[in-house]
């Protein structure tokens, strides 16, 4: 039998708890103050779930003291010609109805489309190429169409471009316009009478934006590149030009060419009068023109250091090298022991220094043929396209032995080989390349003695 | 002062020997609207040491004055730079009071107590008849020593210097005629059948050897600047480099069969 019946519990506390449990389960139903029952939903609130906003977090809307009733008024809309009544929901406060004209009429904006008579027509507007009819239907369209002009095109009767119909337009409505003001100083400030419209220009202008329009990638890319070497040229030869000046700020050169500047390389825009140009565009250029060119700005600077000195004709000599080229220089200054800046820059040491580096850039210069010239050796020998039986001309002498070499090979000094050899893979990298088909050649020779 | 200097023993000098005298026009802001006649093809250098020599107080360092420094442009030689710096401006941090220094003769030195290490720019002001520009320097205060070998010692103090050299690519007659056997100017070996001008100078730098820095009481931690020691270094350099390119070459002429090209400047032009 039923427990509570052994316990003697009374039956009657089955309807209480029923109660008690029907309850909770209506008050997550009702809908909560404070925000409407749609937004409510969105949280999904109203199923028997937890509901995962907390009602005293949200907003309450300030209790207002005006009463507001939503009422169903007619209206009527000034920007309409007719003068057609319609109705619309309108909230009213404490029983007055709101004022103003419709709200959405303050944006009936139209042009002023010029109106001519006939005399004005005859007396200023006539041309050869548009007869009257014409140019009045133009003008109609123009005030249905709100000078837009490729509808207005579109809908002319006979077929006109765009370009003609706007060059009509715009010359009727200047003629007009001039021959209407009292005098003429007071239109020639509208930008109508100050520039007027230009049929052959905006002709050239839309296709030349059709072209830009079409351009495919590629040429996209070349043009970049065209207007890239163009800008260098114009800069180089300004600054070429501006370095002829005798009249130079020597300021700024000296201060941020000081050997105690942690700055390097900071060229601010005065130097750039001095400062040879990087980008050599002709191929005939050589290294012996910036140099004597940047010899010729300093002679022209009242009075410079010595390291500033040597830090413009360093980068005239390497104005042809790229960054890696340059650091590499570097890297091989350093193997050697040198410091990249002197510490003594006399006359004397700044020259060895310039003919240090230059010479390293032959070296270097050397190195990436006799590279080039393995790859391409190598590249003849793996004979895709010839079978040249001569290859053993090119072998071992080319070398072995000599191929290990690179500029930070054990010969410069002893110090530091651990640290050269981690190096080693950067600039030497090429390097590994030549050398497997070295590898690979008595295999080969193997396969064709066969 | 340049515009009085054309009295007619001159311009006969000039008249002998056109080559070397040869006229610029000043056009602008001097005083003077004359020309000033340059030598050309002479070019004067000045070797300077700037820097800063830091000692730290010790016992007497308080929080805000911990170190002793002075700041200084001396010759490479300490020689005399008066004669051609009219005067040194230094500017300070700044948290000193009138950050603003001018030293109007030499040495060329300032000296100051603080605690902080800051960036000390130093501009150089020339007399007028040598250059009307000045020149910028910058140097950091280096107070504390590189080691941190325990306590700071206030015997031995923390010195950077930094060596350099003033060119003046063109220097006038007048400036010329003054520094040209003066110790603190180098002067290149002049061409032949120079003819010193007969110049005398209208100011002479009075109280000889004031302004130089060989019995400075700070000259005994100057730093040594020896060229002889880069030279060596840089000649040694030179002569590996030399050798490998010499090797080079001679592979690439083997590899191509073709006569070896000693053209130095050929390796410039393939890449």
């Amino acid at each position: 039998m039923d427990a509570k019946d052994i316990l003697g519990l009374p039956k009657t506390q089955l309807p209480l708890t029923q109660d008690k449990k029907s309850r909770p389960q209506k008050e997550p139903q009702r809908k909560p103050d404070g925000i409407s029952r749609e937004v409510y939903a969105l949280t999904g609130g109203l199923a028997p779930l937890m509901p995962s906003i907390d009602v005293s977090q949200l907003k309450k809307r300030p209790p207002s003291d005006e009463k507001i009733t939503w009422q169903w008024l007619p209206f009527t809309n000034s920007a309409r010609k007719d003068d057609l009544q319609l109705y619309h929901w309108v909230r009213v406060v404490n029983g007055i109805p709101p004022t103003g004209d419709y709200s959405f009429a303050k944006y009936n904006k139209s042009v002023d489309v010029v109106k001519y008579t006939n005399e004005e027509y005859e007396k200023y507007l006539t041309d050869p190429t548009w007869t009257k009819e014409e140019t009045d239907q133009l003008f109609d369209l123009c005030e249905r169409f709100d000078l837009r002009f490729i509808i207005i095109a579109d809908r002319f009767p006979s077929s006109r471009s765009v370009e003609e119909l706007k060059d009509r337009y715009y010359s009727v409505s200047r003629a007009i316009m001039i021959a209407r003001a009292p005098s003429p100083g007071d239109v020639s400030g509208h930008p109508l009478v100050k520039e007027p419209y230009n049929v052959s220009q905006e002709k050239e202008r839309k296709r030349a934006l059709s072209m830009v329009l079409s351009q495919t990638k590629q040429q996209e890319r070349k043009d970049a590149e065209v207007l890239a070497e163009a800008k260098r040229i114009a800069e180089s030869r300004k600054a070429a030009r501006a370095a002829e000046e005798p009249e130079l700020p020597v300021t700024s050169h000296a201060g941020s060419e000081s050997a105690d500047r942690a700055v390097l390389g900071d060229t601010v825009s005065p130097s750039l009068n001095v400062q040879l140009p990087a980008a050599v565009v002709a191929p005939s250029t050589s290294i012996m023109a910036d140099s004597a060119s940047t010899l010729a700005s300093l002679r022209m600077l009242k009075v410079y250091l010595r390291t500033y000195a040597l830090e413009q004709m360093v980068q005239a000599a390497s104005s042809s090298a790229g960054l890696r080229t340059i650091k590499r220089v570097e890297q091989t200054l350093q193997d050697l022991g040198v410091n990249l800046k002197p510490k003594v820059p006399t006359k004397a040491v700044c020259a060895e220094h310039l003919e240090l580096r230059k010479e390293i850039l032959t070296l270097l210069n050397l190195q990436k043929q006799l590279q080039y010239k393995e790859a391409e050796g190598s590249s003849y020998r793996d004979g895709s396209y010839i079978d040249t039986p001569g290859t053993p001309k090119r072998s071992q002498r080319g070398g072995d032995q000599d191929r290990t070499f690179v500029p930070d090979s054990v010969s410069f000094g002893g110090d530091r080989v651990g640290k050269r050899d981690q190096k080693r893979k950067g600039p030497g990298r090429l390097s590994e390349a030549p050398s497997s088909p070295a590898h690979k050649r008595p295999r080969k020779m193997k396969a064709s003695d066969l | 002062m340049q515009g009085e200097n054309h009295p007619d023993p001159q311009d006969s000098v000039s008249a002998a020997k056109p080559q070397h005298l040869n006229f610029i026009n000043i056009t602008d802001d001097s005083e003077n609207k004359g020309t000033i006649k340059r030598h050309k093809d002479i070019e004067l250098s000045v070797p300077i040491v700037y820097g800063t020599m830091a000692f730290y107080l010790g016992r007497k360092a308080s929080e805000s004055q911990s170190h002793k420094w002075t700041v200084y442009v001396r010759g490479a030689t300490n020689e005399d730079l008066g004669v051609v710096i009219n005067r040194v401006v230094f500017q300070l941090h700044p948290s000193f009071n009138n950050p603003t220094r001018v030293v109007e003769s030499p040495p060329f030195e300032l000296t100051e107590c603080g605690w902080g290490e800051f960036e000390i720019g130093i501009t150089l002001f020339f007399h007028s008849d040598v250059c009307d520009k000045q020149l910028d320097l910058f140097h950091h205060l280096k107070l504390y020593p590189e080691s941190e070998s325990g306590p700071q010692t206030t015997k031995k103090p923390v010195v950077v210097e930094t060596y350099n050299e003033i060119v003046f690519p063109e220097p006038s007659e007048g400036f010329f005629a003054r520094v040209f056997d003066h110790p603190a100017v180098i002067v290149p070996r002049l061409p032949a059948g120079f003819r010193m001008p007969t110049i005398t100078p209208l100011y002479i730098m009075n109280e000889q050897g004031k302004g130089e820095t060989k019995n400075h009481p700070l000259s005994q931690w100057y730093l040594n600047f020896s060229e002889a020691d880069e030279l060596l270094k840089l000649a040694a350099a030179r002569q590996q480099v030399q050798a490998h390119i010499v090797k080079l070459r001679r592979q690439l002429s083997l590899m191509s069969g073709l006569p070896e090209s000693s053209n130095p400047s050929s390796g410039y032009e393939c890449i």
